[in-house]
């Protein structure tokens, strides 16, 4: 434990509830003080030579240093996946493919806690959701995929699946660990190769992610890892030796991708913003409606891409929503991720952290009323209350944009008429939520609503065998399920 | 001696023939085809927009039946197809392509869905879904089975189409709009428009109401078409051959969907 942490005040904010700290214990990480670029099964100098530190969001201290790689060193990479590639990976029996993949399923099992505390200490999510979510999802997509590598004619039969090489992959800083197994869970059992690069600010599971590459006795260059910034991004992009092209994070960044691999013969799939609906009628349940809104937007401290950062509630039960739903943002804990206690934990960075601050600067400038609970924010770290914004109109920068914090818009409807054109009238489609007890609305508004994956009763589920993906500006292709192996494979 | 009565070429946009709105035309195949402006395109989308709700809300068996009967009407039209294309081999390939997309209507759901075994006591389902607007540029050669094999697929889940017809070999296309409009396809969801493609397909790539584009016809500069397309994260088809339900599929979005199961 560092002095700046021991002088910090863990203790819960007031609320409702008081707790005492519950602190999960961060021994049970070991962290280098810095660490190279993992290529060709091994760890190597940076040819850029550049370091850049990782920022603990909740202390903002350096964690480790870790490498930014320049064209070289993504040159390189790709030629270590290129030859793992052609030289064994694609060769190997499919079921032994598998076998390595059950390996890792199981090892990340094994060390599950070691990875939930890195990842909150990292990225600044509560341990309770590392612990609770994305590990266990980050395991079950490597379980669920290696039963796939050696079934790929039963999943496309008559097509005659083949790998379609070396993979690039750049994923996000919110689920860093999890995206990380959405991407390279199919992409290996489809026989491929992969260069990932995880985002900036979240670097580390993923470099404790090559540990169990090495317990996993995975052939070196099947998976290279590759830390740095946008740049380097790039240069996975347009690199001629890479087949295909993944990437999770903001629309406008994925334009800029499609751009760049326009023309090429290479293979893309994006999974971008959202600006979700979440609806409740009249007749929803409604104490877990709420608590499906609370889950919605605060979950992650709202830095998901379907988050239900709308709520579209029906008039004649305005009132009562949302003093339920302002009474329940008081009981929700805002402090130190590895607190047990915590709901939501630290903002990923200074930079999203300024962002939210602009964005509801406008909620408030174009009008419309905002609430936020009493809340003691730590003095160090990047932190932001709970929020909800009522008394908006469907223009609004806070109902058009996404703000990826914890922010919630509120908007109201009469009909489930008005309900869908509401929800679907943003440039998004990636999710919805619908909260109604009559099936046959379930199903209307399911039909109805145009995004790519509709929660109904529920919010926020995950799970490898659910495809996942979004229509419109939300991007294309889709993770999870048979459907997440097709942008890994080539056809006759 | 009688002189025949010779055939004007117009467009077909939103179940009607209109002549292009800058009322020029090309000559090309020894007649005049409507050379259709930027402003075409743009009604062309606009209807194919306000068409795409119905057509879409339409049964899967309803829409087969449609498809088959532009099989019907085209087998009656055979001959005078058969003149324009120079025979009768591709003619009876264009019709078997309607009658092979037909049988695949009420069948998509049940290939490209699924029933998902999530982790928890949910019920959670994929279906298919059409994506919208589909821009299709047809190829140049050959001028009808190339269009009808790139057309058909891209209807036959729900989708709306604005065509752009071969440029050197138009009038197959406009003959074929015909039959759309005899048809019970619904005014809108087919909207064939002739012209040049190079004034034509950068408009079509970069329109922000157009949900996906078939590039396979496309010539000139593809990367540029691929880049205009990235404006609203468009869904690109670079070049599809044969026939396949995995055509159909590139103009489809999945949606899951998971409920709670309890009491």
């Amino acid at each position: 434990m560092t002095e700046l942490e021991r002088k910090q005040d863990r203790s819960p904010v007031p609320s409702a509830f008081e707790y005492a700290p519950a602190p999960e214990s961060r021994d049970v990480v070991r962290l280098e003080d810095r660490y190279g670029l993992f290529i060709g099964g091994e760890f190597v100098e940076p040819r850029s030579g550049e370091f850049q530190p990782s920022i603990s969001p909740a202390t903002e201290e350096p964690l480790a240093e870790v490498a930014y790689a320049g064209p070289e060193d993504v040159a390189l990479a790709v030629g270590a996946a290129r030859d793992a590639f052609e030289n064994g990976w694609s060769e190997i029996a499919p079921s032994e493919r598998a076998k390595y993949l059950f390996r890792i399923a199981r090892l990340l099992q094994e060390r599950s806690r070691e990875f939930a505390v890195l990842e909150s200490l990292d990225g600044g999510k509560p341990i309770r959701e590392s612990r609770d979510v994305d590990l266990p999802l980050s395991a079950a997509h490597f379980f669920y995929y290696a039963g796939w590598a050696d079934k790929l004619e039963y999943a496309f039969p008559s097509r005659k699946p083949r790998p379609v090489g070396v993979a690039g992959q750049i994923i996000p800083w919110n689920f860093p660990l999890l995206m990380l197994s959405w991407k390279i869970a199919p992409a290996l059992a489809a026989g491929n190769t992969v260069v990932l690069k995880p985002a900036e600010t979240t670097p580390l599971t993923a470099l404790l992610f090559c540990d169990v590459l090495r317990q996993a006795e995975l052939p070196p260059g099947v998976v290279n890892i590759v830390t740095g910034d946008g740049r380097a991004g790039a240069e996975i992009v347009k690199h001629p030796d890479v087949d295909k092209v993944a990437f999770t994070g903001s629309t406008d960044v994925g334009k800029e991708i499609q751009r760049a691999v326009a023309g090429t013969e290479k293979k893309l799939t994006l999974e971008l913003g959202g600006k979700a609906a979440n609806i409740i009628f009249d007749d929803a349940a409604l104490d877990q409606a709420v608590e499906g809104i609370i889950n919605g937007i605060y979950f992650n401290q709202g830095h998901v891409c379907c988050a239900g950062s709308r709520l579209l509630v029906q008039e004649s039960i305005y009132e009562q929503t949302i003093a339920k739903l302002k009474r329940r943002m008081t009981t929700l804990r805002v402090g130190d991720p590895l607190d047990k206690n915590t709901d939501v934990g630290a903002i990923n960075s200074k930079q999203q952290l300024d962002k939210i601050r602009e964005l509801v600067a406008a909620g408030e400038e174009e009008g419309a009323e905002i609430y936020q609970p009493p809340c003691r924010l730590p003095e160090k770290g990047w932190w932001f209350p709970p929020t909800v914004f009522t008394n908006v109109a469907q223009s609004y920068r806070i109902a058009q944009e996404e703000i990826f914090g914890p922010v919630l818009s509120v908007l109201t409807f009469r009909t489930p008429d008005e309900a869908v054109e509401k929800a679907n009238n943003t440039p998004y489609g990636l999710s919805a939520g619908v909260w109604t007890e009559k099936g046959s609305r379930i199903l209307w508004m399911a039909q109805h609503l145009r995004a790519g994956v509709i929660w109904a009763n529920t919010y926020n589920r995950f799970d490898p065998a659910s495809p996942f993906g979004g229509y419109k500006e939300s991007g294309f292709g889709r993770e999870g399920g048979l459907h997440g192996l097709e942008p890994y494979l080539r056809f006759e | 001696m009688r002189l025949p009565v010779k055939k004007t070429y117009k467009l077909y946009i939103g179940g009607s023939f209109p002549r292009s709105e800058s009322g020029r035309s090309y000559e090309v195949e020894g007649a005049n085809a409507a050379l259709a402006s930027k402003k075409d395109l743009r009604d062309a989308v606009r209807a194919a927009r306000e068409a795409f709700p119905k057509w879409a809300a339409m049964t899967a068996y309803n829409r087969g039946q449609v498809l088959y009967r532009m099989a019907e009407i085209m087998e009656g039209r055979r001959s005078q197809f058969a003149e324009l294309v120079g025979g009768e081999a591709e003619v009876e390939e264009a019709i078997d392509s309607w009658v092979w997309y037909a049988g695949w209507a009420d069948k998509l759901g049940q290939v490209l869905g699924s029933s998902n075994p999530v982790a928890g006591p949910y019920f959670n389902f994929s279906i298919p879904e059409p994506t919208g607007v589909v821009g299709v540029v047809a190829p140049e050669e050959p001028p009808l089975a190339g269009l009808v094999a790139r057309l058909a697929p891209a209807i036959v889940g729900g989708n709306a189409v604005v065509l752009i017809a071969s440029e050197r070999r138009p009038l197959a296309a406009v003959t074929l709009a015909e039959v759309l409009a005899t048809s019970d396809v619904p005014g809108g969801v087919v909207n064939v428009l002739t012209g040049r493609k190079s004034d034509l397909c950068p408009v079509l790539a970069a329109h922000m109401d157009v949900n996906a584009v078939d590039l396979s016809g496309a010539d000139g500069d593809r990367a540029e078409l691929e880049r205009l397309a990235a404006d609203n994260v468009k869904r690109v088809v670079r070049n599809g051959e044969g026939q396949s339900p995995w055509h159909v599929a590139a103009f489809l979005e999945l949606k899951t969907v998971w409920h709670p199961i309890g009491v």
